[in-house]
């Protein structure tokens, strides 16, 4: 590999490392907030449970999700510097108000986590809402300078490349912030409920007879199974907004994850298949008439633009085709799926007490990695859809990295410890889960939390 | 023209955040080897340790990446240059943090691999501030080449320069001075003075260590870092207020306390941080007008002056934020006896 592709590998891996744990931190701790208020409001110990058994492994997820974030922090410095010495003086105040971020997350983490029985339960509930708030502030700051990236804004470039007329806060609020910033923080939300839904279904499957082990997951997996739904919907919405946003700003990005070659009216919707890099055409794609224009600006005759109208040298790469495919097919599945699941739970487990059938739980046991994946596929279509830019228009991925030597040996070294470290983290759970099985919580934990 | 003053201004705070960051990272770092120590041998001084370690080590962590996020937004042109230089020995760093931060929270959550799990965390504690302050000399000259336009690092020389190894031993006595010295303070205010005895004792030994192993360092500096040393002199009086703080401090460990045993822990405390405090400016001063000497000063490395202002409205409102939030932590964890004397 060059030193290039090197560093885009490197830093590729380390984020989509780093994002498993953020976007659980983010999901799962609102989801504790939720099984709080739920406590309160029912008076049901089991949401206590829930909340204290959640929050363990929102606390040992935070100890990979911490280093990790540290990591990328420091490695934009590293393997970035080109990129850095622009975003030092147009785009740190994200990055430093992300600080404090962290600052109150930490904060009111560790004082859930460690002094929750020293607390009164309003100042309790108080504390894991400001958890959920910082992890989520966190998202939407890092998020604005992604998206600045994608849609640079609030300064002028010389040819020589100095900086000047900067205006921070234009800055950060760049064209695409908003729809980026509500993307990216449903989309968390959606995959924290749907990991529960995941374990949820895992256990009534696993599960002998009908006790109160199984009435616990079913309340769990009711609750998730409807937060996921809402926010696979508030997904779905939120990323026809960064749809429309890219057809309005990045029309290239929006044609390679089309495969859209000739600008037209009245443009179809490829789904599936590859763009063939020698004819331009999608193979083995369904074309669905009229639908991009459609969706791109909510008329038929919408014109949307092709990849003719730029210069292949700023052609994205054309498998970005697939991620968008594979994201948008998984935020649809996701959406049918938990629709349906809660329909099966209006018409039969609501009235007759029965419990879901086996087939529907297993789809359901899936769910989970599912959303990882989207927000995976997510984010490298993101960041490799602006190739070969990393400040569209204005710096390219070239100019940006690091020009030392001696990276393969790092790429190897770091991926050696999170494959390490994702390891610890299923064994530490697991070893968790097993001293402290559910039966013993729902016995030992009274009500007088 | 009188030279601009934001620069000096944006220097300092970076300069404040170095500090703290040195003061709380060798506590943290400290701490975890001394869990590490006392395993087996005596097992209340190492559950003190981390009963300290287990709420705090990610507001010291967190501390680490606002120095970095303050380097990065108010001298773009200096991450720039310490990212290329630096990129080997800082992704050593970055690995061994990962490996204590999550070691560590998997300690805490199962018991069955507790021992294991707190040696490697103690481990890569000792390694990190060795590894941490190595940075220093490089910043003062003489390991750093540039090629047409292309800074790197001479490895080689790094590795093998008995200056570097003295800047290593200096970071490593510190921090168990300055852990010792406030785990006794620690473990005073839970009331539990065998303990306090035992890190009493490896403070008494440790402080004058530092103090000499800091003298030879600046000894043994490389040629090419002898600007630094004539600052370091003409700073004297830093120093030497420096080294006044140390004395009343470190003699503060004999003084009599009205209740109980020998040592005012809390005021041996202060002192010594104030004089890591004065240490600290004093060097920060004779290593002016520099950042990495002699390519890059203060003023060319200073970020676009909107973005300056704008970074500085941003800390002081935060702050001011979450100052209430660090209140309540502090009386959390440190101060209230219910924490600090459960089993
Ligand atoms: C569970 C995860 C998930 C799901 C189901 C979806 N997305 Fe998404 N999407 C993300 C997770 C995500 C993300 C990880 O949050 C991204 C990456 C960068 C960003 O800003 O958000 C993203 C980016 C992203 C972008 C690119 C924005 C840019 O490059 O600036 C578009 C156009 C969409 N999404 C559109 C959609 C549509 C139409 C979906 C239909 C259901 C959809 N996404 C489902
Ligand atoms: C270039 C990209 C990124 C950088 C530089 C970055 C940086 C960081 C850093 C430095 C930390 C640790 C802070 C601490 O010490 O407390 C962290 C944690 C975190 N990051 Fe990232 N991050 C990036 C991407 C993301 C993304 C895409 C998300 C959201 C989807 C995210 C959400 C979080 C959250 C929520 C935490 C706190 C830990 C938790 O709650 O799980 N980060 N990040
Ligand atoms: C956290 C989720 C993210 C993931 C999984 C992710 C993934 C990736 C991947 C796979 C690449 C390589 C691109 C390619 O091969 O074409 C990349 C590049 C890059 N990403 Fe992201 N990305 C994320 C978020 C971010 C954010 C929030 C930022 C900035 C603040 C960012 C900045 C970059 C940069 C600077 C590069 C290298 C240059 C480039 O390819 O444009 N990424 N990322």
């Amino acid at each position: 590999m060059d030193r290039v592709t090197l560093a885009r590998a490197f830093f590729g891996t380390s984020l989509a490392f780093h994002i498993i744990f953020a976007t659980l931190g983010i999901g799962l701790s609102a989801m504790v907030f939720l099984s709080e208020l739920l406590h309160k409001w029912k008076n049901d110990n089991d949401y206590a449970v829930m909340a204290k058994r959640w929050t363990k492994t929102v606390a040992i997820l935070l100890g990979v999700a911490i280093p990790s974030g540290t990591i990328v922090g420091v490695q934009l410095s590293l393997l970035w510097p080109g990129f850095m010495k622009i975003v030092g003086q147009v785009i740190s105040v994200p990055f430093q108000i992300e600080i404090f971020a962290f600052f109150l997350e930490g904060l009111a983490l560790s004082i859930y986590v460690y002094a929750a029985e020293r607390l009164r339960p309003s100042m309790r509930v108080l504390s894991v809402f400001l958890v959920a708030v910082g992890a989520t502030a966190s998202a939407v700051l890092i998020t604005s300078a992604n998206a600045w990236m994608n849609t640079p804004a609030g300064f002028d470039m010389r040819p020589d490349g100095t900086v000047y007329h900067v205006d921070p806060w234009k800055a950060f609020f760049n064209p695409s912030f908003f729809d980026a910033a509500y993307h990216v923080v449903v989309s968390a939300l959606m995959t924290g409920a749907f990991a529960i839904v995941s374990v949820a279904a895992y256990r009534l499957l696993k599960a002998r007879k009908q006790d109160s082990e199984t009435a616990y997951h079913h309340k769990a997996l009711f609750l998730s199974l409807s937060v996921a739904f809402l926010m696979s919907l508030i997904t779905a919405m939120s990323g026809h907004g960064a749809a429309q946003n890219l057809h309005q700003y990045s029309p290239e990005k929006l044609a390679a994850a089309e495969g859209l070659f000739e600008t037209q009216r009245y443009a179809p919707l490829a789904v599936g298949g590859y763009v063939d890099p020698e004819t331009h055409e999608v193979k083995y794609g369904i074309e669905i008439p009229y639908l991009l224009s459609f969706l791109a600006g909510n008329r038929f005759d919408t014109e949307v633009k092709g990849l003719n109208e730029f210069p292949p040298e700023t052609w994205p790469p054309f498998y970005t085709h697939t991620l968008f495919n594979l994201m948008v097919g998984i935020g649809m599945l996701l959406l049918v799926l938990s629709a349906a699941a809660l329909a099966y739970w209006w018409k039969y487990v609501r009235k007759n007490k029965q419990s879901y059938p086996k087939w529907l739980l297993w789809c359901l046991v899936f769910s989970g990695p599912l959303s990882m994946l989207g927000i995976e596929t997510g984010w490298i279509f993101s960041c490799s859809g602006r190739q070969p830019w990393t400040i569209y228009g204005y710096q390219t991925t070239a100019e940006a990295a690091t020009r030392a030597e001696n990276l393969g040996i790092l790429f190897v070294l770091f991926t050696f410890v999170y494959i390490m470290l994702c390891v610890m983290v299923s064994i530490v759970i697991k070893a968790y889960f097993k001293r402290n099985p559910l039966q013993k919580d729902l016995e030992t934990f009274a009500l007088d939390r | 023209m009188a030279p601009p003053i934001e620069p000096s201004i944006a220097i300092l705070i970076v300069w404040i955040f170095l500090y703290i960051y040195s003061m709380a990272g060798s506590i943290d770092f400290g701490a975890s080897f001394w869990s590490m120590i006392y395993l087996k041998k005596n097992v209340q001084a190492g559950k003190l340790a981390n009963r300290f370690l287990s709420p705090t080590w990610e507001l010291t962590n967190t501390i680490l990446v606002l120095l970095v996020v303050a380097v990065v937004g108010f001298f773009p042109k200096a991450a720039y240059m310490l990212g290329t230089v630096l990129l080997v020995p800082v992704s050593l760093i970055l690995l061994l943090i990962a490996v204590r931060s999550a070691f560590m929270v998997f300690a805490y959550s199962v018991q069955g691999y507790r021992k294991t799990l707190r040696v490697i965390a103690g481990i890569t504690g000792f390694f990190v501030p060795v590894l941490l302050i190595s940075a220093l000399p490089v910043t003062e000259g003489g390991f750093v080449e540039v090629h047409g336009g292309k800074e790197t690092l001479l490895f080689a020389k790094w590795l093998t320069s008995p200056s570097v190894y003295m800047y290593m031993l200096f970071g490593l006595s510190s921090e168990l001075f300055l852990s010792s010295l406030f785990l006794a303070d620690y473990a005073r205010e839970a009331g539990d003075e065998s303990t306090y005895d035992i890190y009493r004792r490896n403070a008494v030994i440790f402080g004058p260590v530092t103090l000499v192993v800091a003298v030879i360092t600046l000894l043994m500096l490389e040629p090419e870092a002898g600007w630094i040393l004539d600052n370091i002199l003409e700073q004297r009086w830093w120093f030497l207020l420096s080294t006044v703080c140390f004395l009343i401090g470190y003699s503060a460990l004999w003084f009599p306390h009205k209740e109980k045993k020998r040592g005012k822990a809390r005021m041996a405390v202060i002192f010594v941080a104030l004089q890591y405090g004065l240490a600290t400016f004093g060097y920060g001063i004779a290593h002016l007008p520099y950042i990495v000497y002699p390519y890059l000063t203060v003023n060319e490395a200073f970020t676009n002056i909107d973005t300056f202002y704008s970074l500085l409205r941003v800390f002081t409102i935060g702050l001011a934020i979450l100052l209430p939030g660090f209140i309540i932590f502090w009386k959390l964890f440190l101060k209230d006896k219910k924490y600090l004397q459960q089993e």
